[in-house]
């Protein structure tokens, strides 16, 4: 690229984006682009070639012979948002940033137009613009400044076809008018554990789509995707050798593949094991043929010693048909050291029930499942819950 | 509600939310017996905070914990700043003599 800083150059490239990609590259830095078209005839290059000054020639063919750029495996660097203070540096390359992504693959039937919740500057969105520009398709990106309606109202305008985000994001769409306006042929969840109740709502909603969740971070990469439409894994998931190889250790999901991470920068922390395999902190626990995902260890709640997931909380309180969200949280308790506590959103239809019937339903159904100490001792009702910018579940310590 | 009327109220609620038993309720019930283990009071006592603004068992308050319903209600009673009828007439500063409320 320091060749052409100040030269002359002819941008001659097989096809319209590649052209594109080298504008944006030189405008900048080399003092002249000539842009060559298509239909013309290399007889003329010469010619061109004087007049223009020419010092180089960027292409993707040897048509015009010249030999090859030397390229370096550049790193992506990507913080992590992380609960506590300072973000860590996750060192990947585009290799095992599109280690998932199916190249070459057939040509769709019909197009597809991607679009995400996400900023594509995090994993999951990374994930996603990738997945468009590797494979050709459109992308509609979001934008921070208009409301979930606007983006949706945008989303549908463009035709998208193809959406990601995280459950929370899912749960926030499905509350907006237009929701109904977009025609989604693939909904992909990430980010998040993606509760049975969520993937049903999103299947009712649209019922053409498929609905599939991701489990990924930034460390770990992309594990796996699940597209029968339960929540959580089958087991027959974890001790296959394969690309991606999956173990559960100390009730902890543990992945080995060539998707994970290099290394964090600037800290001396390993970000994975000798053995190979990243920890990814998230619980696991096998019902049957069937791992669900418990929740973050380091998001614990100790009530007198026993110890409550909010994920696993929130997942049965959700199951309510007059919830639409919840977030489950710890508060201090002179007794049993922390209590669980639970911020519910309820489904327009129900916002001005009676406050007080509505509670006793919503603990009742959790006593049906739940033991008493994950149980919520005061559910608050509220209008809104946070989501990060990651589009997960504000959680505060 | 008087202090004694939400205790007795968060007592009858979160033991019927339970399942649990309670025992006929009366002053000098020892709370051991009164059929609520440890989380029930756990739970009363977040409620209790919501409804009278104090936890009179918390980490800066030397209170021991009480033996009978009766020390229950006088902990509350005694951390929960003058209020049933007069709250509001009387600004900050000495409250009049206490009445016993209930």
């Amino acid at each position: 690229m320091e060749d052409l800083r100040g030269r002359s150059v002819l941008i001659c490239t097989s096809d319209q984006l590649r052209a594109a990609l080298a504008l944006i590259q030189l405008d900048g830095v080399a003092r002249r682009l000539i842009l060559w078209p298509p239909d013309s005839s290399l007889e003329h290059l010469a010619a061109i070639k004087e007049a223009a000054e020419v010092d180089a020639v960027v292409s993707d063919h040897s048509a015009l012979g010249g030999h090859a750029i030397a390229s370096c495996q550049t790193e992506w660097v990507l913080l992590t948002s992380g609960t506590t203070g300072v973000p860590k540096l996750v060192v990947h390359t585009l290799r095992s940033l599109s280690g998932a992504i199916r190249l070459g693959a057939t040509m769709p039937a019909s197009p597809v137009v991607w679009s995400t919740f996400y900023d594509i500057r995090r994993y999951g969105g990374l994930q996603i613009f990738l997945r468009a520009v590797l494979t050709g398709s459109p992308l509609v990106l979001s934008n921070p400044h208009e409301s979930l309606t606007q983006f949706l109202e945008r989303a549908a305008a463009h035709g998208v076809t193809h959406i990601s985000g995280t459950p929370s994001h899912w749960r926030r769409a499905l509350m907006s008018p237009a929701a109904r306006l977009i025609a989604p042929q693939y909904i992909r969840l990430s980010g998040e554990i993606a509760d049975q109740t969520i993937l049903n709502h999103l299947k009712a909603f649209y019922p053409k789509a498929r609905v599939s969740h991701a489990f990924a971070s930034t460390e770990a990469g992309v594990a796996f995707e699940v597209t029968d439409g339960l929540a959580g894994f089958p087991a027959g998931l974890v001790g296959q050798s394969s690309e991606v190889e999956l173990q559960v250790r100390d009730g902890s999901l543990r992945i080995r593949s060539p998707r994970i991470a290099d290394q964090y920068l600037g800290i001396t922390q390993p970000l994975a094991c000798d053995d190979g395999f990243v920890d990814t902190g998230d619980i696991v626990e096998l019902h049957g043929d069937r791992y669900h995902f418990a929740g973050r260890r380091d998001g614990v709640i100790n009530v007198g010693g026993q110890k409550v997931h909010p994920e696993e909380v929130e997942a049965v309180i959700n199951a309510h048909p007059d919830v639409r969200m919840s977030l489950v949280r710890t508060r201090k308790n002179s007794i049993t050291g922390a209590l669980v506590v639970a911020d519910v959103v309820l489904n327009a239809e129900q916002a001005n029930g009676q406050a007080s019937t509505l509670k006793s339903n919503i603990l009742l159904h959790c006593r049906k499942t739940l033991p008493a100490h994950k149980v919520p001792a005061i559910i608050n009702f509220v209008p809104t819950l946070a989501v990060a910018e990651t589009g997960k579940l504000l959680r505060h310590a | 509600m008087s202090v004694r009327t939400e205790v007795v109220a968060q007592f009858t609620q979160v033991a019927e939310e339970q399942n649990k038993v309670l025992a006929p309720l009366a002053d000098d019930l020892p709370l051991l017996n009164s059929g609520l283990d440890s989380l029930c009071f756990a739970v009363i006592v977040a409620r209790l905070e919501d409804a009278l603004g104090v936890d009179p068992f918390s980490a800066d308050s030397d209170a021991p914990f009480p033996m009978t319903l009766g020390d229950f209600i006088r902990s509350y009673e005694n951390a929960v700043p003058y209020r049933d009828v007069f709250t509001g007439l009387f600004g900050p500063g000495a409250p009049p003599a206490r009445r016993r409320a209930g």
